[in-house]
């Protein structure tokens, strides 16, 4: 995969907030296209979690949200760390949990990052360029990402 | 947690690597706390695996090197993953490797970032203020990192 060309998987589930990501993508000009899941369910469908005929994945970086319909975004982290094929896979949690819990749980279950998300918009676009920044052009990834 | 709170063990054998690194962070505003290992096995012993009951420091974040003396980077992390007080720990490698078999394996062994060390000194600056500032700022980190 070549830099620029992995696939950002959004799972949110709130419209606004997918909103609020897409826009602050296309404002800082971040060349990977963005995907939005809306449920946990969704997102391990997408990252072919449990089928083994899916073919390479093309996701570089997920961006999770915790409270999700279907199934909890602690569960798809431990799904995709499970999974031989995605268990190297970038997971950066990006909540507004305050959760101390959530936030020990995101680690324990090899969560790359835990973000909680600004409430204010300016300072949410800033989270998101600066996470797009590191996990797209200074952290290497795995092979593939 | 807050700016400025972080705590970083730098593990790297290579004297003029450390001093770029600590010059590059000092200028970080504000500094964070550096500590430097010189090897794997002092890394252990600074993180209180070695001996395994030792006493844990207060670092939150390592900066560790792949190919180290004594004990090399990827078993450092190995036993920083094993062990209950320090599983959570987060850990960048931060290595001049370009081997795929190295990252994988990183990645594999749970490393939260693998960033790859820029050969000239303007940009491994701008890389440490970059690391320094996301992990200090933008990640929570886990709790009870003060």
């Amino acid at each position: 995969m070549r830099p620029g060309t992995g696939v950002v998987l959004l799972v949110e589930d709130e419209p606004t907030e997918v909103t609020l990501v897409q826009r602050a993508f296309r404002d800082l000009a971040i060349a990977n296209p963005l995907e939005c899941v809306h449920d946990g369910e969704a997102a391990l469908l997408r990252l072919g979690i449990g089928q083994p005929s899916v073919p390479t994945l093309d996701v570089a970086l997920v961006l999770l949200d915790l409270k999700l319909p279907k199934i909890h975004g602690l569960e798809v982290l431990r799904r995709i760390r499970e999974d031989p094929r995605t268990h190297a896979l970038r997971v950066v949690v990006l909540t507004s949990s305050f959760d101390d819990e959530e936030r020990l749980a995101t680690f324990e279950l090899g969560g790359n990052s835990f973000i909680r998300k600004p409430m204010e918009w300016s300072r949410f676009a800033e989270a998101i360029r600066r996470v797009g920044l590191y996990w797209l052009l200074v952290d290497e990834g795995p092979p593939g990402a | 947690m807050s700016d400025g709170g972080l705590r970083i063990l730098l593990v790297e054998d290579d004297l003029n690597d450390a001093l770029l690194a600590e010059r590059a962070l000092s200028s970080c505003k504000p500094p964070p706390r550096l500590e430097i290992a010189r090897d794997g096995q002092e890394a252990l012993v600074c993180l209180g695996l070695d001996p395994p009951d030792g006493a844990p420091g207060d670092v939150t974040l390592v900066l560790l090197d792949l190919k180290l003396p004594k004990v090399s980077g990827l078993e450092v992390l190995r036993r920083i993953r094993a062990d209950a007080r320090t599983c959570t720990l987060r850990v960048v490698m931060l290595t001049s490797s370009a081997a795929e078999g190295d990252r994988r394996e990183a990645f594999r062994l749970g490393a939260n970032s693998f960033v790859r060390k820029p050969m000239d000194y303007v940009t491994f600056t701008e890389t440490l203020r970059t690391i320094v500032h996301y992990w200090s700022s933008v990640d929570a980190g886990p709790p009870g990192l003060g």
